[in-house]
């Protein structure tokens, strides 16, 4: 006959499903889900770091590219389901640690159970030879000086020691599980209220922080965009050099950009290097040089031969030997005039990319159009790329070297190429959470390490007259860790309670 | 020395290592061939005589403490050293023919991930015997070593600008050493796996075949867990030590680059093998197969992210 299990009140039913959901095995599953569901953000390109390439992933696969999108694999650690899996796994550490916390703290104040009746049943074991009846003070003063916890007892004429080392093991345990909520927290705040900002800057040219100098700028739901700190800067000199040996030909040997900066517009300027590595920081806030590029120098000239254009326009890299594409747009004149422009900075003739990324031989392609360029529509327009839709092509350039003059076709005016200059990007941070991420994470490293390193193990002595009129004391010992052992601890017990010095 | 030298001096040493490595896999092996033949000698010493009626039994009880293989395998474990030390000088004489730490591109990694497998073998063997490990470490370390020579191979070179850091010799040591130990918890989960099949078939038997010397299944379980339980933390010091350089060079501390992507996976399938360890049902074999996938984690981050995804970490100069 089967026995008839009462059945399960509604409470009963939400404790079950709790200890379910916080023990070790769902905390095991949850574990494994988090790291299936981060591979994807390693193989699809992601739109916060890489919008470009995502926005051509997606067009490239017109089947796959929506669905995937919809399913968040462009976003996925933004992603609902991979935002699931953390806040659970969160849930369960949570709902597993509170308990074990309570339950740490009583046992830290208890002392040790009192000694098992039987000894030599332990996994160490020991009778004391020549020991007598302050044998096992000595040994109780040696385990409470070295910070052991101690019990004494007397049980049917049998005097004990019952001893207990290692609570760090589970103090560490707990600590590592709140410092990972912490670095959490961490990571939130400098979500909520960070931001970063990217803005390209041309060699003697200068940036002040607000939201309409830079090129890009995104920051949290606290973030606030109109207060901003105040600082500015210029950028004085920008120096590059590249690798011309052959083993690693065209690799960046040395970046460094001098830069002038002002805390806030009142302050006297002050001079700054800013380097990969070595950022500035300003207000808060830390300026890093992420890239650089070149910026060649144009001047057209309309038909009637009046300059109406004479400026640097930036050109964005597209290879490691920095063969760089950009635009020029003239709306102003009649009709609109745009170019196409790529820059070499070390032409290799005959061929369409640079041949290495330092200003060797410079020149540029071009490629001339008119007609509408549709600016007036009202659309934004990316200000390194021409909308050509109701533009035509009047000819092209294959390399205007600098000094040379391209007259363009139909008597539509000219353009020279004048020399160029150098810009370099920064990227522009704030992360008011980054300090209680590094805190946390060193607590979490400490908690580990004692949960991984520091021994639980237990020590008992008893002391009970031999049947030959003397005194005889047992040691015994238990470590709790699997394959770990006590020998140790019973080797210095032993020793104290015979009287042996212990340093 | 000039660089020329130098260059000369630290190949040569790393192919000498190769040399020596490549001996003592061969002597390796061999102690295994060795233990096998044990067996089928004890089998046939024992005979039974017929002399006027009267059966008498000899039986030729191996006297020499020294089981056969031991031998070849103490012979293994001083090329082993050997081809450390030797290794070690191509390390060094790397770094001194580039000038800086020899972590600058994936030929100096990967040699000296090698060398990192290779001083946690050796220094685990120190306090415990584990000649019966040195075949699986061994074969692990030259595929590391083939592939550095073959496929990664790079002129020294100035460090690119990214690189120039002291986060480059904290956070890459711990790394190297995270190899080495992820590999060999790997090779002892992986052989008690093995041992623990061989244990079952034996029923109760002494164990036979390949893994007749190893220690018990539960032995091999507990040295993996320990080797792990020293390094997990290790690695997530190498993960915070990335993190704050990349604070430091990119802005950010955390920003799901591939390379960052995979040292988290890496870390939470270990997390999650210490959790396997202290749950009931999965402390055993299930144990093994996360240890197993963690260190194929760790390896598919360096040698995929660094060759084949695009990523802020690919350092790799070929």
């Amino acid at each position: 006959m089967t026995e008839q299990l009462p059945p399960l009140s509604t409470g009963g039913w939400f404790r079950w499903i709790w200890r379910q959901f916080t023990s070790m095995r769902t905390a095991l599953i949850l574990l494994f889900l988090l790291a299936v569901a981060s591979i994807p953000g390693s193989i699809f390109p992601q739109r916060g770091t890489n919008p470009l390439k995502t926005k051509e992933w997606i067009a490239d696969s017109p089947t796959w590219g929506p669905i995937l999108d919809r399913l968040g694999f462009f976003e996925v650690y933004s992603s609902p389901w991979f935002s699931a899996i953390y806040i659970l796994l969160f849930i369960s550490l949570i709902g597993c640690v509170l308990p074990r916390t309570a339950a740490h703290w009583r046992a830290m104040r208890t002392p040790p159970p009192a000694a098992p009746r039987n000894l030599s049943r332990m996994q160490s074991h020991a009778i004391l030879e020549g020991a007598d009846e302050s044998s096992i003070d000595r040994a109780a003063e040696y385990l409470r000086a070295h910070r052991w916890h101690v019990l004494r007892g007397e049980t049917n004429g049998v005097s004990w020691v019952s001893a207990e080392k290692g609570y760090l093991k589970e103090t560490g345990n707990l600590l590592f599980h709140l410092a990972l909520i912490f670095i959490l927290v961490g990571v939130a705040v400098g979500g909520l209220f960070g931001w970063k900002g990217n803005v390209i800057v041309k060699n003697g040219d200068g940036f002040s922080d607000t939201l309409t100098q830079y090129d890009v700028w995104g920051g949290g739901r606290f973030a606030d965009p109109a207060n901003l700190p105040p600082f500015s800067f210029t950028l004085d000199d920008f120096r590059v050099e590249f690798d011309r040996a052959v083993a690693q030909r065209g690799s960046p040997k040395l970046f460094e950009a001098d830069v002038t900066y002002k805390a806030n517009p009142e302050s006297a300027g002050e001079p700054a290097r800013i380097e990969v590595n070595h950022p500035l920081e300003v207000d808060g806030a830390k300026v890093f040089l992420v890239g650089h590029g070149y910026a060649p120098r144009f001047v057209v000239r309309d038909s009637t031969g009046e300059i109406v254009y004479d400026d640097t326009v930036v050109t964005l890299p597209q290879d490691g030997n920095f063969t760089s594409t950009g635009v020029i747009k003239l709306p102003d004149t009649s009709p609109q005039l745009g170019f196409d422009v790529v820059f070499y900075p070390t032409l290799q003739p005959g061929s369409i990319v640079s041949a290495f990324p330092a200003p060797d031989f410079p020149a540029s392609y071009l490629a001339a159009w008119t007609g509408d360029m549709g600016l007036d529509s009202g659309v934004p327009q990316s200000v390194y790329k021409l909308d050509k839709t109701s533009m035509t092509q009047i000819g092209r350039v294959p390399a205007l070297l600098p000094g040379q003059t391209w007259t363009l076709p139909d008597g539509a005016g000219s353009i020279s190429l004048v020399g160029y200059e150098r810009w370099a990007s920064f990227q522009i941070a704030f992360d008011p959470g980054k300090e209680i991420a590094l805190i946390a994470s060193a607590l979490a490293i400490t908690g580990l390490m004692l949960s991984l390193f520091v021994r639980r193990r237990r020590v008992w002595l008893k002391m009970s007259p031999s049947p030959d009129g003397g005194t005889v004391v047992e040691i015994a010992g238990l470590n709790r860790a699997e394959g770990g052992d006590v020998i140790a601890d019973i080797q210095m017990v032993t020793e104290a309670a015979v009287g042996k010095e212990t340093s | 020395m000039t660089p020329a030298e130098l260059a000369q001096a630290s190949n040569s040493a790393v192919y000498a290592s190769m040399l020596v490595l490549t001996l003592a896999m061969v002597f390796f092996a061999f102690s295994f061939a060795a233990g096998r033949r044990r067996v089928t000698a004890l089998a046939t010493t024992e005979m039974v005589e017929s002399e006027g009626g009267a059966a008498v039994i000899t039986r030729t009880e191996i006297i020499d403490p020294i089981v056969p293989g031991r031998r070849t395998a103490n012979i293994a474990m001083s090329l082993t050293w050997l081809g450390t030390a030797l290794l070690l000088v191509g390390v060094v004489l790397r770094g001194l023919w580039a000038g800086r730490v020899p972590w600058g591109n994936m030929y100096e990694f990967s040699i000296s991930a090698a060398l990192g497998i290779l001083v946690v073998y050796l220094g685990f063997s120190i306090k415990v015997d584990v000649r019966w490990l040195g075949l699986f470490v061994v074969i692990p370390t030259l595929l590391t070593l083939g592939l550095a020579v073959t496929v990664l191979y790079t002129e020294a070179a100035q460090l690119v600008p990214a690189l120039k850091s002291y986060w480059l010799v904290i956070h890459v040591a711990a790394a190297i050493i995270c190899a080495g130990a992820f590999t060999v918890a790997a090779a002892i989960s992986a052989l008690a796996l093995l041992r623990g099949r061989a244990e079952r078939k034996a029923a109760g038997a002494e164990v036979t075949g390949l893994t007749e010397r190893m220690p018990s299944q539960e032995r091999l379980q507990i040295m993996a867990n320990r080797v792990i339980a020293f390094t997990f933390p290790l690695w997530t010091f190498a993960v915070i030590a990335g993190a704050i350089w990349a604070e430091n060079a990119w802005g950010r501390y955390w920003g799901w680059d591939p390379k960052e992507t995979w040292a988290f996976i890496t870390w939470v399938v270990f997390a999650a093998y210490l959790h396997a360890r202290s749950t009931a049902g999965w402390r055993g074999n299930r144990a093994s197969w996360i240890a197993i996938i963690g260190w194929a984690t760790f390896w598919a981050n360096y040698f995929g992210v660094n060759l084949f995804i695009n990523s802020l970490h690919s350092y790799a100069g070929v």
